[in-house]
């Protein structure tokens, strides 16, 4: 299969997270919106090492999944407290550190 | 200094007046290598009654009278060894430290010992011991007597240190020394609004007088390279110096003794300056302070005998001193202020006398020397009146105080009669001989000096007069509470001394021409001229005029009754004179208002201009940040676009580069 299809699909999933990450309000959404990005960026990176024919691509790509597991925790960790203390997910109403 | 430096005396710009170089060799035995001694008996004085707290009230006025004629023995002392020696070495250099040692300059402290200096520590030490004397009586009600007594030695030490200098430095010192004991003691009741005003008056206006000396003294340094007077005077007559250098000495050096002496356009200081205590008026006006002015011309006499312009000035502002200073005397019903005035006057005859050159020099220390007695004399005889009469001033409020002020009266009478110049008292000498040299300056400019210097000998009569009138005769014209007495003995005792120093000083000095031939290897001796009138005239014109001003003052004064409240309707002269013929006025308008503006336009331009700059910059980064501020949301999904599209603007940017 033509390899530039992968990176097609890797831009429309981009495009999806980002557009979640600036549209949805509930955190939770916002979250997941940022782990489809780094997987769409992990697949295209996966591609790259495809098409350039060594293992540099994939190697990035683990690091990237280790760093986002990390991220996980520590990001719905933020989300369950800011949960239980305000009763609410929204980003928009967790807006307190401004001028 | 090593070795022998020469100290050479004026050669006058008519030469034949020269006198011979007087070498300063370097001091021998006890009396005159601890000349020292006498400088620094007072400040012991003053330091120790400073430092020594209440413990010392009982007995720290003898003390400091103790250091004032002990001083006065050692002057006596350094005098008599100066006498023993023939006249052409009477000049010696005590070396005491040296001072600054910087490259090819060098300051050695010492002291200078000569005819000049030693005439005038005798009269500092002897009449300021017999002011001290004085003082004792009549502060003896004051809580505050030591701190009084501490300062009159610190006056005396100033002094001394000032006329005893060997160069313009060490004078420098003295000279500042005397305006602060000045500015101590006439702010002495310095919880009197007026009397701290006056303190301050004095040592600003003595301020605008030093800034001159001291100018004039780093313009020898860098005219001449040092600033002993050995070293100045023999620049000075050296050919390699130039005219417009000499002048601008003398006539800095002329702004420095207007301000210590009270001369136009420095002198509205030293009426205000009788806000002290009278025996301080008393050190101040015979003894000490303005005397400083007339020493600093007389003993600069190489510079001033080679620059003839300079000379003018000095004669300009003499002339005009003296009629100044006796015109607010006619006119001052303060008795203190009316003697204050008169000491302008006189301070003006010497000061003119100085100007005149080498015929004039010995009579200006002639009067100097005898108006030290008699106006000391008359001082304490005003304070005396005042200790009688509860401190009164006002001599519309005296009159008929001969009866019960008999010695008070006496003295004060015969110091009356020396300063208006009667034959055969001290002051007829020296005044007598100034009007006739002033007329001796030949020409117009003879005319001119001469003749002011006769009028105001003519004032002088009728203003003294005048004092004496209202305060010793007529009718009693006291306060209901006023009960006048005798003063005591202490009081007495010095006025007595003076009085008979103001009768017979100025026959001594005059005798043989003994003041003369003392002076003369240091200003040289005055010149046979040709006279321009006769001096039997010129003293027959003078004992006339001053006839005439007796005789008005007795008219007006004493014929008529004197009203208890001044007049109203007066000439405009008098209200001038009142005034103090506009003297403040004119301060005022010229400096002190236009530097009022000057200081109120800078503050404006540092309020609106300096800080506007720097509160307008800081108000633009204070409102321009609180704008900015305003992006600053708080919702995370405005940060994340702005995330975005700055990611994206760096692709775009990216690839266009590329591309």
């Amino acid at each position: 299969m033509n390899p530039a299809n992968y990176l097609y699909l890797s831009a429309l999933l981009f495009t999806i997270g980002a557009a979640g990450v600036l549209l949805r309000r509930n955190a939770i959404v916002v979250f997941m919106s940022v782990e489809l990005m780094l997987n769409a960026v992990n697949l295209s990176l996966v591609t790259f090492a495809r098409i350039n024919g060594n293992l540099d691509g994939q190697v990035t790509a683990f690091f990237v999944m280790v760093v986002a597991a990390a991220e996980v925790v520590v990001g719905l960790s933020i989300i369950v407290m800011i949960f239980r203390t305000r009763r609410s997910a929204s980003v928009d109403d967790a807006s307190l550190l401004k001028y | 200094m090593t070795g022998l430096t020469v100290l050479a005396a004026g050669t006058g710009p008519l030469g034949s007046a020269a006198a011979q170089p007087l070498e300063a060799v370097g001091a021998t035995g006890v009396v005159e290598r601890g000349a020292w001694v006498m400088i620094a008996l007072p400040l012991l004085g003053a330091v120790l009654l400073l430092l020594s707290g209440h413990v010392a009230n009982r007995w720290a006025h003898w003390f400091a009278v103790l250091m004032g004629v002990g001083s006065f023995g050692w002057a006596v002392a350094t005098f008599l060894s100066l006498l023993d020696k023939p006249s052409d070495s009477r000049a010696r250099n005590v070396q005491l430290f040296s001072w600054i040692h910087v490259g090819g300059f060098n300051v050695d402290v010492g002291l200078l010992l000569d005819p000049l200096s030693i005439s005038f520590a005798l009269l500092i030490t002897g009449v300021g011991s017999l002011i001290h004397i004085y003082s004792v009586g009549y502060m003896a009600d004051d809580p505050e007597r030591r701190r009084y007594f501490a300062y009159l030695n610190l006056f005396l030490a100033a002094m001394l240190l000032l006329v005893l200098a060997n160069s313009f430095l060490t004078l420098y010192v003295g000279w500042e020394g005397v305006g602060l004991a000045s500015y101590l003691l006439i702010g002495f009741w310095q919880y009197k609004p007026t009397a701290a005003t006056a303190a301050k008056k004095a040592f600003i206006v003595n301020r605008v007088g030093d800034l001159g000396l001291t100018i004039a003294i780093m313009l020898m340094f860098a005219t001449f390279g040092q600033v002993d007077f050995a070293g100045v005077f023999a620049g000075a007559q050296s050919s390699a110096t130039s005219q417009t250098t000499l002048t601008v000495l003398g006539l800095l050096l002329l702004l420095g003794a207007c301000g210590k002496s009270a001369q136009l356009p420095l002198q509205s200081w030293l009426l205000d300056a009788m806000e002290g205590p009278t025996p301080v008026s008393a050190l101040i006006h015979a003894a000490t302070m303005v005397t400083a002015g007339v020493y600093l011309i007389v003993r600069s006499n190489p510079i001033f005998d080679a620059s003839p312009d300079a000379q003018l000035a000095v004669v300009v502002v003499g002339a005009a001193t003296l009629l100044f200073g006796a015109i607010i005397g006619c006119a001052k019903d303060d008795i203190k202020r009316a003697l204050a005035a008169s000491t302008i006057s006189q301070i003006g005859y010497m000061i003119l006398a100085a100007g005149i050159g080498t015929a004039g020099y010995v009579f200006a220390i002639m009067l100097l020397l005898t108006h030290g007695f008699f106006k000391a004399g008359l001082f304490l005889g005003a304070g005396s009146v005042m200790h009688g009469m509860n401190d009164e001033v006002d001599m519309r409020k005296y009159g008929g105080l001969a009866r019960v002020m008999p010695i008070t009266f006496a003295t004060f009478g015969l110091c009356y009669l020396a300063i208006i110049g009667v034959p055969p008292l001290s002051g007829f000498f020296a005044k007598d001989k100034i009007i006739e040299v002033a007329f001796d300056e030949g020409g117009t400019r003879g005319w001119i000096l001469g003749g002011a210097a006769l009028v105001g000998a003519g004032i002088t009569a009728f203003y003294m007069t005048r004092v004496v009138i209202m305060t010793f005769f007529g009718p009693r014209r006291w306060e209901r509470d006023a009960h006048p007495h005798e003063s005591p003995r202490v009081m007495t005792w010095p006025m007595i001394v003076l009085a008979i120093g103001a009768v017979f000083a100025g026959a001594l000095l005059t005798f043989r021409d003994s003041l003369e031939k003392w002076l003369a290897p240091v200003v040289g001796t005055p010149p046979a001229e040709e006279h321009v009138i006769e001096p039997a005239v010129v003293t027959g014109l003078t004992l006339g005029i001053v006839t005439v001003g007796i005789l008005l003052a007795v008219t007006q004064y004493g014929r008529r009754a004197i009203p208890r409240t001044a007049p109203a309707a007066v000439s405009f002269v008098t209200v001038a004179a009142r005034r103090d013929l506009y003297g403040d006025a004119v301060n005022e308008a010229l400096f002190m208002r236009p530097g009022q503006y000057l200081t109120r336009s800078l503050v404006f331009l540092d309020n609106k201009g300096v800080d506007g700059i720097v509160n307008g910059l800081a108000a633009l980064v204070g409102g321009s940040s609180g704008r900015i501020r305003r992006l600053q949301t708080g919702f995370v999904r405005s940060y994340a676009l702005s995330i975005f599209g700055g990611a994206a603007l760096v692709i775009i940017a990216l690839l266009l580069v590329r591309l």
